[in-house]
């Protein structure tokens, strides 16, 4: 019985002591958490992990400075999912504001009148990989001719030739659809279920690993591509382009708090103007520049390319 | 190989010089297991005594239903939670979606049954003797009930170590419910599986040896109650 006891007041001693150490501060939250829902291509490039804190620091100046009132203390939660997970976040009323890019799901979330204050932060482009043998020879085409070329000769030899989708109603996923509509299929009846179509359900970065495993080509934006391209062994870039078809803009914006009573829409309205503010623009296009040796993303005014036609009344702070 | 190897190596370094990051999530995942186990015996053990004593027609039917939910599917759970407590949901006024506490919450759902059906267990092994000589020495209902919970202690200390296992090792709905944020409810499963999808093998590695670590603990545990 001793000896029992012995050993429970240490285990609880070893237990509490870390767990009095190192999450007191998580587990009492006197604190304003402010959550937003992002997308996993945003997540796992590790953007939101740089952006985090240092949003926390502006926002609790900013609120000390406005009220005079002691620093509150928010704290930014961040989910991710894909882009269609994440705005159901937003629709549940489990978050505050969501940061996505897919325009067609995007488009019915502001008509539903779920999203306000919409503001474009950032774009980058898709591009797909494959295997360096790349069995179905389409380094360097177009994207739609790529997917045809794709679908044809993985139809001809499913063993060899796979494309690994995301799967998972992510703007990625959509962004892959309508390339397959570009190339003239029918996605449900043509390519679903296809033998060398393969759908994930996983975010950005365990797709691309399964890609990676299987030897399959994969639709994908370049941040995410260009974070894990140090452990894709397997996986090159073979068909890149800016082009309209293959631009990927990334888009935040508030919950509605007439439709969700709890929605913190006064530090999401801080958020968004935070994320077009001129130094954080700057510091979204630096992010992994150097780590990664080339940009992950542009930030949304960046003038080599017209990613959004109303740039001028993107950039204008909301109110 | 080259890659495990370094992997590995790096990982132990990151243990033995409790690394920050290591550190906070093993023991928020402590926190949140042991929480979770320390309520969820608070509420089975007199729940457990009630079914025990007490004779009630379908008490057999209701065992074999507790024993059902030992392998309730972590991710139903998270289902169910996540209904229940969204804020649209009837709970939903709580606004505990992606906290600590409904990660704690959904652990009680979790080994509840666990506890609960292996408590129940526990009495049963006790010689009904005892009740009876405590009842003819004079004791009252619940001082007899005191005394067969005290004989059947390594039991039901067993119950509720075999509750944190499962607790400790599930992920289902730690990221479901939880949401996996990092600094807030990130635990070893969550952060793991995150992990190796990012390519960051060392802290996978690291924190996957805790768990197998904490495993072996409780394994340890249970044989030494079991043996009394």
């Amino acid at each position: 019985m001793k000896r029992i006891l012995y050993f429970l007041v240490a285990l609880l001693t070893v237990a509490s002591l870390l767990a009095g150490c190192t999450t007191s501060s998580a587990m009492t939250t006197p604190k304003v958490r402010f959550r937003i829902a992002t997308t996993t291509s945003l997540y796992d490039t590790g953007l939101w992990a740089y952006l985090e804190p240092k949003f926390e620091e502006y926002e609790n100046e900013y609120q000390s400075e406005e009220s005079g009132m002691p620093r509150v203390g928010v704290e930014l939660d961040i989910i991710y999912a894909g882009t269609g997970a994440a705005l159901n976040h937003g629709r549940n009323g489990n978050v505050d504001a969501v940061a996505v890019h897919d325009p067609d799901q995007e488009k019915t979330f502001v008509d539903e009148g779920w999203g306000i204050d919409k503001r474009s932060f950032a774009y980058n482009f898709f591009m797909i990989a494959g295997p360096s043998s790349d069995p179905a020879g389409i380094e360097g085409l177009a994207p739609a001719d790529a997917f045809r070329k794709i679908a044809e000769e993985g139809t001809e030899n499913p063993d060899e030739v796979k494309f690994v989708s995301r799967g998972d109603n992510s703007g990625t996923y959509g962004s892959e659809k309508r390339m397959w509509a570009a190339a003239g299929y029918d996605y449900a009846n043509d390519v679903q279920g296809a033998e060398w179509y393969v759908e994930a359900g996983q975010g950005m970065a365990p797709t691309l690993v399964m890609a990676n495993e299987l030897n399959a080509y994969v639709l994908c934006d370049g941040g995410t591509f260009t974070v894990l391209k140090s452990q894709l062994l397997a996986l090159v870039t073979l068909v890149k382009e800016t082009s309209e078809q293959t631009l990927n803009v990334y888009s935040v914006y508030a919950i509605n708090p007439d439709k969700i009573k709890t929605a913190k829409i006064d530090i999401a309205k801080d958020f968004i103007n935070w994320l077009i503010s001129p130094d954080v623009q700057e510091m979204i296009g630096d992010y992994g520049v150097k780590e990664f040796g080339g940009a992950l993303f542009y930030p949304i005014a960046d003038p080599t390319y017209p990613a959004i036609p109303n740039l001028a009344d993107n950039m204008k702070p909301v109110q | 190989m080259d890659q495990l190897l370094h992997g590995f190596i790096r990982a132990l370094q990151l243990i033995v010089t409790f690394d920050p990051e290591v550190m906070e999530i093993t023991g928020r995942t402590l926190a949140i297991a042991l929480s979770s186990c320390i309520i969820s015996t608070i509420i089975c053990l007199p729940l457990g005594s009630l079914i025990h004593f007490k004779r009630f027609a379908g008490k057999r039917i209701l065992v074999n239903v507790i024993q059902t939910f030992y392998s309730i599917p972590t991710v139903v759970v998270g289902l169910v939670v996540f209904l229940f407590f969204s804020r649209i949901g009837p709970l939903g006024v709580f606004n505990l979606m992606f906290t600590p506490t409904i990660m704690v919450i959904g652990q009680i759902i979790l080994v509840s049954p666990i506890v609960l059906g292996l408590v129940i267990a526990a009495l049963s092994g006790v010689d009904k003797g005892v009740f009876e000589t405590a009842s003819s020495l004079g004791a009252s209902r619940f001082q007899a009930t005191f005394q067969v919970i005290k004989e059947a202690r390594f039991a039901i200390f067993s119950a509720v170590t075999m509750g944190f296992g499962r607790a400790i090792s599930e992920v289902g709905l730690a990221l479901m419910v939880g949401g996996n944020i990092r600094g807030f409810t990130r635990v070893i499963t969550t952060a793991i599986s995150l992990e190796t999808a990012k390519g960051d093998i060392e802290l996978s590695i690291a924190l996957g040896i805790i768990l197998i670590f904490m495993a072996l603990l409780v394994n340890i545990v249970i044989n030494r109650f079991q043996q009394k």
